[in-house]
């Protein structure tokens, strides 16, 4: 690797890149024609092709987000980027028709050992769609839908025109009309009543090209009783010039089902993650938002929750990592919607090497949500002087019966805890790795013991950078 | 003949500009346990950490060496791979680390080698047992909300699994019931014979089980008197002032 490289890659792993083979590569730049174009590509319905188009114009009219970090939102030039790029006709059910280079790089970042050992299903999605797709015999004899999602408008149109945009309408915000706009992959996934999914399903999101816009949509219906663990994971190559990750993902949660849904965010530094989340919970349903933003030079997500029948629960639990020219806006919204509800939010960040991390939060209880009670707990750990930390809390509360319980605490590495550390034969840099891997063990508990092992290497890689 | 692992010679240490140990001397040999005792601020515990090589304590005169070679350039951890281990008066809370993953990246950090799962485990058990401690400990974090007592005993217990030629021990005792002082002395008296042994008490009655050859006291940050293990008991009876005044003559 040339020292200019290098410099672009640093300690991350995965910023290598494969030859651009696409098939299709639509010219840099966003019109309504490009939006038709994709839209016909794909031999949508019409009314998916109307969606789209009135999503572009409230895209073209809206304003950018005020908040989190305007500097680099007002700097996007929408028009450097491809916004569709096909690499393989039709998604594979086989590696072996799946292009070698895309086989070994779905190899190189372990989707392919883990679907062999412990996965119920995957979707590997490169650029705009996905090129391979698997799901277990006996999880589809249940009558378990496991698609990518343009497969899932072909063969459950209903079902999608049903619940497509109701959790998250293309009027939400900015990016979440774009992505209704110009979405490409995703997945679809729909669980029977009363079906427990033992194995997590895995989706995969690998950006290749440069300047790519990746725009993945991810609907998740839970039927009445029914249990599913989802799992998402995603790198890109490193490049100098930006490219663009927004997605939008709709959970719904029938009475009584419980969705997790985990993510491992690791993106090269170039690209932008700004991401709408978005779950709506009935009644005694668990929505489970276990998410990492661990790369990106910005992201912007804030899983939300709309506890809306009796006694569901939220559960949110968040860490980021901010080093060299990142910065984290993360955080979580949950609405206590319906009486008896609870929720538990856990966020947790490191800020390093003048890297910034953001809470923003939102806790809304109604007027008549009655008997609701959630608990806050945000915490940063800051490993030097130059990197930044701030929490901007919000809580509406629209009645006096809710329990709240809110902990905030920003911290730094105590000289103590590093000298117990060395005395125990640990150099700095491993002993600051241990107590950052101790510090996002509320996160990593949650994960998959192999992904748990992978995301303890991947911080400790983090904390190799400038120490030493 | 005796094989000599630290010796110290008129040693000054500062802290934050302040003069704590003003002229300190002491060899200690393969399988000799030297007690220090002495009053609350005396400076034990600073001794302790100059010797593992706390930043904060800084040697302004003096020489210190560890098997024959001046220690002054290693850092902390490279210390701790050469063999010298220091059971803290206030161990560190460590949030979200398991005693067990701890436990086995210490030994591995010590020895520079990784460990095959099965000899930890083996390892493990032998000493758990030994300590009378319960598997549960494995799974929680480091200090987290442990007792007094249990830190102490997980100080002990990485004593053993570590195997230091240097036992630094400070105020391990304290805080200990009378049961776990015993089972806590097992612990001790098995590194002894193949370490030297430094123990800071207070109390005579770590050294009813833990036999010392040697006991000495620190009064203003100078060794003022060494003796048997009968001067520890004289100061149980008489505290330190007959020391002090001797001093001063
Ligand atoms: N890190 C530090 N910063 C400032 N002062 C210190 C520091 N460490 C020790 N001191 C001071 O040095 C003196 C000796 O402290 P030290 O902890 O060595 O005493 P000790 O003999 O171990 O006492 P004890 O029996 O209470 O444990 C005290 O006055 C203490 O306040
Ligand atoms: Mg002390």
């Amino acid at each position: 690797m040339s020292d200019e490289a290098r410099d672009i890659v640093g300690d991350y792993r995965f910023g290598f890149h494969d030859e651009d083979n696409s098939i299709i590569r639509f010219d840099n730049g966003l019109s309504e024609q490009v939006v038709r174009d994709i839209s016909a590509i794909k031999n949508e319905p019409e009314w998916m092709t109307d969606i789209r188009v009135k999503a572009y114009h409230h895209f073209v009219e809206r304003e950018m987000p005020k908040w989190g970090n305007p500097g680099i939102l007002n700097d996007i030039d929408f028009e450097a980027i491809t916004y569709f790029l096909r690499s393989t006709d039709s998604t594979q059910g086989d590696w072996k028709d799946v292009p070698e280079d895309i086989q070994n790089t779905f190899d190189k970042v372990g989707l392919r050992e883990a679907e062999n050992t412990w996965l119920g299903g995957i979707t590997a999605q490169y650029d705009s769609e996905a090129v391979y797709h698997s799901i277990r015999e006996d999880l589809e004899s249940q009558g378990v839908i496991f698609l990518d999602m343009d497969s899932g408008l072909r063969e459950h149109p209903e079902l999608v025109k049903k619940y497509f945009g109701k959790v998250v309408p293309h009027s939400d915000n900015k990016f979440a009309a774009l992505n209704t706009a110009v979405w490409s992959g995703g997945s679809f996934l729909y669980i029977p009543k009363g079906v427990h999914v033992e194995m997590p399903v895995q989706a995969y999101f690998r950006i290749n090209a440069e300047n790519m816009g990746q725009f993945e949509r991810t609907l998740i219906l839970a039927d009445e009783g029914s249990s599913v663990h989802y799992i998402e994971g995603c790198t890109a190559p490193s490049y100098t010039s930006t490219a663009l990750h927004s997605a939008v993902v709709e959970l719904i949660a029938m009475d009584g089902a419980k969705i997790r849904y985990s993510t491992i965010q690791n993106w090269s530094n170039n690209v932008l993650n700004l991401v709408t989340k978005r779950a709506h919970a009935m009644k005694n349903s668990t929505v489970e938002w276990i998410d990492s933003n661990i790369g990106s030079g910005l992201t912007m997500k804030y899983p939300a929750i709309l506890l809306r029948g009796e006694g569901a629960h939220a559960e949110v639990v968040s860490v980021a990592y901010a080093g060299e020219n990142q910065h984290q806006d993360t955080g979580a919204k949950v609405h206590h919607l319906a009486a008896n509800t609870t929720s538990n939010i856990v966020s947790k960040s490191i800020s390093k090497d003048g890297g910034r991390s953001t809470y923003r939060g939102l806790l809304q209880v109604t007027p008549k949500a009655h008997n609701c009670r959630s608990k806050i707990v945000c915490d940063a750990l800051i490993l030097d002087e130059d990197s930044r930390s701030d929490t901007y809390p919000t809580m509406e509360i629209g009645n006096s019966s809710a329990d709240l319980e809110h902990e905030a605490s920003v911290s730094k590495v105590s000289g103590d805890q590093l000298f117990y550390l060395m005395s125990r034969g640990f150099n700095e840099q491993e002993a600051m790795g241990l107590i950052v891997n101790g510090f996002f063990e509320p996160f990593t508990r949650e994960l998959p013991s192999d992904y748990a092992v992978e995301m303890n290497k991947l911080l400790n890689i983090k904390m190799e950078g400038s120490i030493g | 003949m005796a094989e000599e692992i630290l010796n110290i010679s008129n040693l000054h240490v500062s802290v934050e500009g302040t003069e704590i140990i003003k002229g300190l001397s002491l060899t200690i040999n393969k399988g000799e346990v030297h007690a220090l005792m002495g009053r609350n601020g005396s400076g034990k515990s600073t001794l302790a950490n100059a010797l593992m090589g706390h930043p904060a304590y800084s040697i302004d005169s003096g020489e210190i060496t560890y098997n024959g070679q001046p220690i002054e350039e290693l850092e902390v951890f490279e210390r701790a791979r050469a063999g010298m281990f220091l059971s803290f008066q206030y161990p560190s809370v460590l949030p979200g680390v398991k005693v067990g993953t701890f436990l086995k990246k210490s030994i591995e950090a010590v020895r520079g080698e990784p460990v095959k799962q099965r000899e930890f485990r083996n390892q493990l058990k032998a000493a758990m047992q030994l300590l009378d401690m319960d598997r549960t400990f494995l799974s929680r974090y480091v200090n987290d909300g442990f007792s007094g007592g249990e830190k102490k005993r997980l100080e002990i217990l990485q004593l053993v699994l570590l195997q230091p030629r240097l036992a630094m021990l400070d105020e391990t005792d304290s805080g200990l019931d009378i049961d776990a002082l015993k089972i806590v002395s097992k612990g001790i008296n098995q590194v002894v014979p193949h370490a030297g042994c430094l123990v800071i008490t207070h109390y005579q009655r770590l050294l009813e089980h833990v036999k010392a050859d040697y006991v000495h006291v620190l009064i203003d940050g100078k060794i003022v008197k060494s003796g048997g293990p009968d001067l520890a008991h004289k100061l149980e009876e008489k505290g330190y002032d007959w020391l002090e005044v001797k001093n001063e003559v």
